[in-house]
């Protein structure tokens, strides 16, 4: 009864559901879902925290993941047959406790319905992984921040003197292919204290935020 | 006439040997000249041709045909490497980069006609010039010792057969034997090499000749990572080393090549191996072009171009810079900067503010590595230091170790950004 008035409503205010994975920004989603990060991540074999996993979230069956802890009602709902789409997602996201009382879930909902299709777009489609350890310390401002390739191209011939373009890390981790969020926290991390390596804090010191934001632009360039 | 990168290609390669070719093909290209393919002139022939993709034509002269890192060659030394391993081509930077490397020695720069005269006959013309010669020795500064008497004391400041030499020498010491080494004064390249070298013939000794003796002469009061090499040589090789400072006349040396002597503020002491490591300026052929002053070419830190001439770019252990000290990776940070200087100047590409930086790491033992290093950035008249770090006296063994394999895979890194 609850999930077909969702679906109704869903109806009205977004029209077909097709126009749903259409219109979602998985960019912008991605920055959205750092707040989601102190309960879940969404990388490839990524642990569970409080909350599953949720890579590929969408076409699986609810309650469904192996160690994983959920409430009774999450099983409950999956063994009569929820599956994760966009639009029951949708629903979930909207009002959780309504969506589904019992569920643990311990998160308000997303009112906007811009903000729910921009989280499903990126749990949706292969947008940039998250890598989620401390991601909230960093400003949706500057994760959305748009780099100067050409100037981070410059920029990273320091980079590239220890760190192979492409290579092994022996000794020295490789940063190619590196995940643009990933590499931005990195970054402000070893320039804010967070993380300490002395040859990195020495070289994030004089970096901006413009500049990390290039940097960040010009390693996430498909390589020549 | 558009040349795409292969007509490009296969023409140079036509060509090759032909000297007149870059006069031929640069008709519709501006042409970076770049004298000496170690670590400043490889990086920056890499950089400009890589970077302007094939709008530039850049030749590369460098005489040696393998080049060996004068960085890593203390680990040779002391055995960690082979001498292969710190050994480059130039094939990637012909094959790949469309780099015409002509492989004949620079004898001198006519600067009103933008030629380069090479010792094979002919001349290379250029629009802009990068000059990256690495030091030369100063003539009479270590009294006895010259270029003619190098093989009865190595220098081994060169890399290469010296260093072999060096090796050789020091593998075939008596038992109980005494090294001496006379280090350099300020300023000279790569300021923790020679201590770095003498932990290297200590471990060596230490393994295959452990009551031999080693002698440091140095003019010098102090120097580079002081208190971590000798807090290392106390832990590794306690009664080994010797180290004899200006107060005891290691500023007041003289060496007697023939004997095997090396004397002392007046006093003779024979030695079995010495290695003259003699002071140092910038390399010859910046002289022959007027480019020097005082021993070293003063450049311009935002574009690293010669204060006499903004046609030509000077990089490395030849520049007076600043604050950088003369180090393989300081001349390849400034070749990345000297690089984007010549693509704006010859293909009007964006110039960026020049940042610059350097870390030295050494090796005192087995596992136990050392670092030092800081960023800078382009003055007015100089390039000065932003931050700067170095590893402490006390840090753990893991640390230490964790440095050293760092080590290891910045060399690998390095190189791949120089010869590709």
């Amino acid at each position: 009864m609850t999930r077909a008035l969702v679906a109704i409503t869903f109806a009205v205010l977004a029209g077909a559901p097709a126009a749903l994975a259409q219109e979602g920004d998985p960019e912008r989603g991605a920055i959205l879902f750092r707040q989601c990060n102190s309960c879940h991540v969404a990388e490839p074999d990524g642990p569970a925290r409080t909350g599953p996993n949720l890579y590929g979230v969408i076409g699986r069956t609810a309650g469904t993941l192996e160690d994983t802890r959920y409430s009774p009602a999450m099983r409950e709902a999956g063994e009569n047959g929820l599956v994760w789409t966009q639009e029951s997602l949708d629903g979930f996201l909207q009002d959780p406790r309504g969506y589904m009382p019992g569920s643990r879930m311990s998160f308000r909902g997303m009112r906007d319905l811009q903000d729910r299709m921009d989280v499903i777009a990126f749990l949706t489609g292969d947008a940039p992984m998250v890598h989620s350890a401390g991601i909230e310390r960093i400003s949706a401002d500057i994760l959305a921040m748009e780099g100067d390739v050409e100037y981070g191209r410059y920029l990273s011939s320091e980079c590239v003197a220890c760190h192979s373009e492409p290579g092994d890390d022996e000794g020295i981790p490789a940063i190619t292919g590196i995940e643009q969020e990933a590499f931005i926290l990195a970054m402000h991390d070893y320039r804010d204290g967070h993380r300490e390596h002395q040859v990195m804090t020495t070289v994030t010191q004089r970096l901006t935020n413009e500049e990390i934001a290039s940097l960040a632009a010009y390693f996430a360039e498909p390589a020549e | 006439m558009t040349l795409n990168r292969r007509t490009f290609l296969g023409t140079t390669a036509a060509l090759a040997g032909t000297l007149a070719a870059p006069a031929v093909l640069g008709q519709s290209r501006p042409r970076a000249v770049v004298i000496g393919g170690g670590a400043g002139g490889a990086t920056a022939a890499r950089y400009i041709a890589n970077d302007s993709d094939g709008a530039i034509d850049v030749t590369l002269i460098e005489p040696a045909r393998h080049y060996y890192t004068c960085f890593f060659s203390n680990l040779y030394i002391g055995g960690f490497r082979s001498i292969e391993s710190i050994g480059h081509s130039y094939g990637t930077l012909a094959s790949d980069y469309g780099i015409n490397v002509v492989h004949d020695w620079a004898l001198a720069i006519d600067r009103d006609a933008k030629t380069v005269a090479l010792s094979g006959g002919g001349s290379v013309p250029y629009d802009r010039l990068v000059v990256s010669p690495g030091i030369d020795f100063k003539e009479g500064a270590v009294p006895g010792w010259s270029l003619a008497t190098q093989n009865a004391m190595p220098h081994a400041y060169k890399a290469g057969s010296q260093t072999e030499l060096l090796r050789a020498q020091i593998a075939a010491m008596p038992e109980g034997g005494t090294f001496a080494m006379v280090a350099p004064p300020n300023p000279y390249r790569c300021p923790p090499g020679p201590y770095e070298r003498v932990s290297m013939v200590a471990h060596y000794l230490n393994e295959h000749n452990p009551t031999a003796r080693i002698l440091i002469v140095d003019p010098k009061e102090t120097f580079s990572k002081q208190a971590l090499f000798q807090d290392g040589w106390s832990r590794h090789y306690p009664g080994m080393i010797e180290r004899i400072g200006p107060d005891f006349g290691g500023d007041r040396v003289e060496v007697r090549p023939d004997t095997m002597e090396v004397v002392i503020d007046g006093q003779a002491e024979s030695v079995d191996v010495c290695n003259v490591i003699p002071a140092q300026q910038a390399g010859g052929i910046l002289h022959q072009a007027g480019l020097v002053e005082n021993d070293w070419a003063t450049v311009v830190p935002a574009t690293m171009t010669s204060v006499m001439d903004e046609n030509i770019h000077v990089l490395g252990d030849s520049t007076r810079q600043g604050a950088m000290p003369k180090s393989g990776f300081s001349a390849n940070s400034q070749a990345k900067v000297a690089a984007m200087a010549v693509r704006h100047a010859l293909t009007d590409s964006r110039m960026f503010p020049a940042r610059f930086s350097n870390t030295c790491w050494s090796l005192i033992d087995t596992d136990d590595g050392i670092k030092v290093g800081a960023t800078y950035e382009a003055g007015e008249d100089r390039i000065e230091a932003v931050d700067t770090f170095i590893s402490q006296v006390g840090e753990s063994a893991e640390t230490r170790a964790e440095t050293y394999r760092e080590s290891l895979g910045w060399y690998d890194s390095i190189t791949a950004d120089m010869f590709g």
